[in-house]
Order: C-alpha cells, then structure tokens, then sequence
C-alpha cells in the first residue's frame, strides 16, 4: 500500500526541524481568550496582541456583539445550506444593497468567507480562455481561484506597472478577456499597490482590473474604501474584492462592481453557490460594525497615526522593515532559525505577532509580521517596540 | 545564442551560476526542483527573470510539465517561436 502521506515527506522534515528548535510550536498559539481587542490572554499571560488583523478593534465592538446576540435569538444560528439552493434571507440581500451602497457600486455580492470571495470572482470572471494577470506576491485566495478559473496565469512583478504593462503588449494578439488583480496593501509586508497607474495601463490594453482590498478597506481612504479611494481611481477599478474579517471583526468576504453581467455570477460561481451562506447573527454583526465604522472615522486617523509609531519606533530599533507605512509592518529577519527564535522571545515578553516563513513570504526570507490597530494606546506600542528592541540586541550579541 | 534549444539551456545554466547557492555540476538534465533544490515560488521567480531575457511570458500552467533546465529551454523556445 502507498503512504498517501509520502509526498509530504520534505514539508514533514521541515515541520518537524522548525519544531524541535522552537520552544513551542509557532502554528499552534492558543490565544486562550481576549481580554479587550488589544490583550489576550496566551500562556496564562496577559499579551499584547499584534498579531491580529483587527484594524479598528471591531471584533471587540459591543454594538456588533449586541446585533448578533438579538438576531441568533429571532432567527436562529444558521442558514444550513446555499442561497441558490437553500434561499437567501432578507439579512443578505440587506447587507448586500448597504455594501454596495457604501461602495457606491450597483452590484454586490457576499460570499461566506474573504478566500471564498476572490475564488468565487475569480473562477465566475475568467476561464481557460482567458490570461489571468496576477502580482506575483498576491495571496494564495488569488491563486487558487486563479487554479480553479483554468485561465492562463501570467505574473507581473511585485508593484511594478511598467513590468505589467510590457506583459500585456505581449498578450497583444491574444483573443480572450485579460484580467489584471492586484491587491490594495499585501497582507504580508503591507506594501501599497499603485492601483491608480494599474488603471492607467488597464485602459491602454483593453484589459480588466480587479483589486482585493482585504487589507485595506476601512484602513485607507477618506471613507475606508480603501486604496483606489486613496488614490482617486474608483472608477477605473472593475471588481473590489474584500473581507469582514479584518476592519470589520467578523467573516464573509464580497465582490462590489457596475458591470451588470455579476448577476450570472451567482449562477456560475461554485464556490459562492455550494456552500452554506453566511449566518444571520454574523451579517446583523457585520452591518452594525459597518455602522461603527461609518460613524467613527476617526478610528482610521487614529490608526494611521498608530501605524506611524509602530513603523518608526521599529525602525528606530534598528529593524529592517518596509518603506510603506501602513497598518501591516513586517520585520524582515535573515534565517528561519533566528525568525523562531526571535519570535518566541517576544511571545515570552508579552509580546504576540506573526511568524511567517518562507515560501509564504517574498524574497524567501522570514519575516516578523505585526499588524497595528486603532485601538492600541500610544503606551502599547511603545512597549511593544521596547519589547522588540530588548530582543533585537540580545540576538545580536 | 538563444534561438535554439541548447542555445537557452545554456543562457539559463549561466543565469543560475551566476547564484552562489546553486551547485556547480549542473546541466541541461538537472532536474530544477530536485537537484537545485529550488521550491515553488524560487522557480516561478526565476522564470521572470529569464522572461525578461527572452521577452516572452511563461503561462503558470506551463511551469507545471517542467522538470529539467532542457525542459524549461524547449517550452521558452516553443514560445518563442509562437511570438516571433
């Protein structure tokens, strides 16, 4: 008989390299409960948590909680099945007509996760006819359904429209649909696309543009409608895919557009259409999050002036982090071994990020992600970078 | 130079000596995964840049028949050609 495991034998001696030099396994952090959005509780010890993409601290919003608990006690927990089988609720159509409002689209559709929404557009938009032009450091959502399209799949180099531009002279006698997606801030370095020479370049060739602003929807942009909003190119963007789960502290994803033809998505789109949509309490969650976040944007100036403390209290301990400044601030480490121990380090101080290693990562090379939120005090950060600077040194002694 | 199939083995050999990493002994049978113990993102990456040589586009699903540098070579050669 065949070890169906066999072909996992490198990442099996990876995993357990990685563990046996790691006082504990990085994949397994229990975050035992969350005290507030900023402190959960891990180990027993209370720890600053900026490991979290919850950007306005909106997992923790008690209008949310509120709106949740109500709706689970009027309609129920679940919707057991898909809205093409199973019916839509009035909740979906709701948050549907506000999203697309609140985007100023015509069309929106949601789906039951933020993967799900760009597997779902993706595969619904494009198919073995079609190129498929994908940033070469987009997430895995975007290359799954990118997989599950069958489109031909060409990269572009990372932000790079002259790269993307000298890719698509190249597809010039190509017959089928071209569709450029670049993601609004990359989730793992916080880099910020430049989605507005992207829309420049789209015109030019005929093409289409899809932008995943998962990260940055309620984070950039004078109403949190993320980084084409930033950059005064909305109207040349043809798909904005996005997520609940991080601005907005719950789960489902989305796909906002004007293109009419959308509407045969949910007809086409397997991943939106065999799969049990979202529940009641989580939509009621969403639209009041949304609500807190319409009402307060000063969340998001207070983000960025947090996302600025972060950026310079980490460079000014001598970290090598990006050039963006964003809520997303990765701390780029040489070696695995010196990623893990530097992580766990921070953990032991109170201190929760992200351990994220290659080949998730660009340029191979590991990195320390933390993530920033509004709802971290000036004092947070502060020892968070204190925590990190105590650490640094003591790696290079 | 790069008109043939050898002729892009061996600008692709001479691009990844050029990487430290990589082992001396390699040819056009070395297998690109196994015997330079490049992972999936290190191939696609490496890809672009002898895109950039070529002025072609390799297509992600192209990348998947691919198990040696000649292999590589002749699927950028038939490329190639399609564009001239």
């Amino acid at each position: 008989m065949i070890d169906i495991f066999a072909k996992h034998a490198a990442l099996r001696a990876a995993y357990d390299g990685l563990t046996a030099v790691s006082p504990r396994n990085p994949f397994e952090v229990v975050i035992e409960r969350p005290l507030s959005a900023t402190v959960g509780l891990i180990e027993g010890r209370e720890t600053l948590l900026f490991g979290t993409n919850n950007y306005l601290g909106l997992s923790q919003s008690g209008h949310a909680a509120e709106a949740a608990i109500e709706t689970a006690r009027t309609m129920g927990v679940g919707t057991t099945g898909s809205r093409i089988a199973n019916g839509t609720f009035g909740l979906h159509r709701k948050l549907e007509e506000r999203l697309a409002s609140f985007f100023g689209r015509k069309h929106c559709m949601v789906f039951s996760t933020g993967y799900q929404a760009n597997l779902g557009t993706i595969s619904a938009l494009v198919n073995k006819d079609d190129v498929l032009l994908l940033d070469a450091d987009s997430h895995a959502s975007i290359y799954d359904g990118a997989k599950l399209s069958g489109a031909q799949v060409i990269r572009f180099r990372h932000n790079d429209p002259v790269d993307l531009e000298k890719r698509l002279a190249r597809l010039s006698d190509h017959p089928g649909a071209k569709l450029i997606i670049a993601e609004g801030i990359y989730s793992m370095t916080g880099n910020v696309a430049p989605l507005d020479k992207f829309v420049e370049i789209k015109k030019r060739h005929g093409a289409y543009l899809m932008a995943d602003e998962a990260h940055s929807f309620g984070v950039l942009g004078e109403n949190g409608r993320g980084v084409a909003e930033l950059q005064g190119c909305e109207d040349g963007i043809d798909f904005v895919v996005g997520t609940f789960s991080k601005s907005l502290g719950t789960v489902g994803g989305y796909c906002v557009t004007d293109h009419d033809g959308v509407d045969l998505m949910r007809l086409c789109s397997r991943p939106y259409m065999f799969t049990a949509s979202l529940p009641p309490e989580i939509i009621a969650a969403t639209l009041a999050a949304l609500d807190d976040m319409v009402a307060h944007p000063e969340l998001r100036t207070r983000l960025q002036d947090n996302a600025a403390r972060l950026h310079a209290g980490l460079k000014a301990a001598g970290l090598q982090t990006g050039e963006h400044v964003s809520p997303v601030v990765a701390v780029t480490l040489e070696t695995v071994p010196q990623a893990v121990g530097f992580w766990n380090a921070l953990l032991e101080n109170g201190v929760y990020v992200n351990l994220s290693l290659p080949p998730a990562t660009p340029d191979n090379r590991p990195l320390l992600r933390c993530s920033v939120m509004a709802a971290h005090s000036p004092e947070e950060i502060d020892q968070a970078t204190a925590v990190f600077k105590q650490v640094a040194e003591h790696f290079r002694d | 130079m790069t008109d043939s199939v050898a002729g892009i083995s061996g600008m692709i050999i001479e691009k990844l000596l050029a990487n430290p990493k990589v082992p001396r002994d390699i040819n056009g049978n070395s297998k690109i995964v196994e015997d330079l113990a490049f992972d999936s993102l290190a191939v696609m990456n490496f890809v672009m840049e002898i895109e950039d040589e070529l002025d072609v586009s390799v297509p992600l699903d192209k990348l998947a028949d691919i198990r040696t540098i000649n292999d590589l070579a002749a699927c950028l050669h038939t490329l190639k050609a399609s564009h001239a």
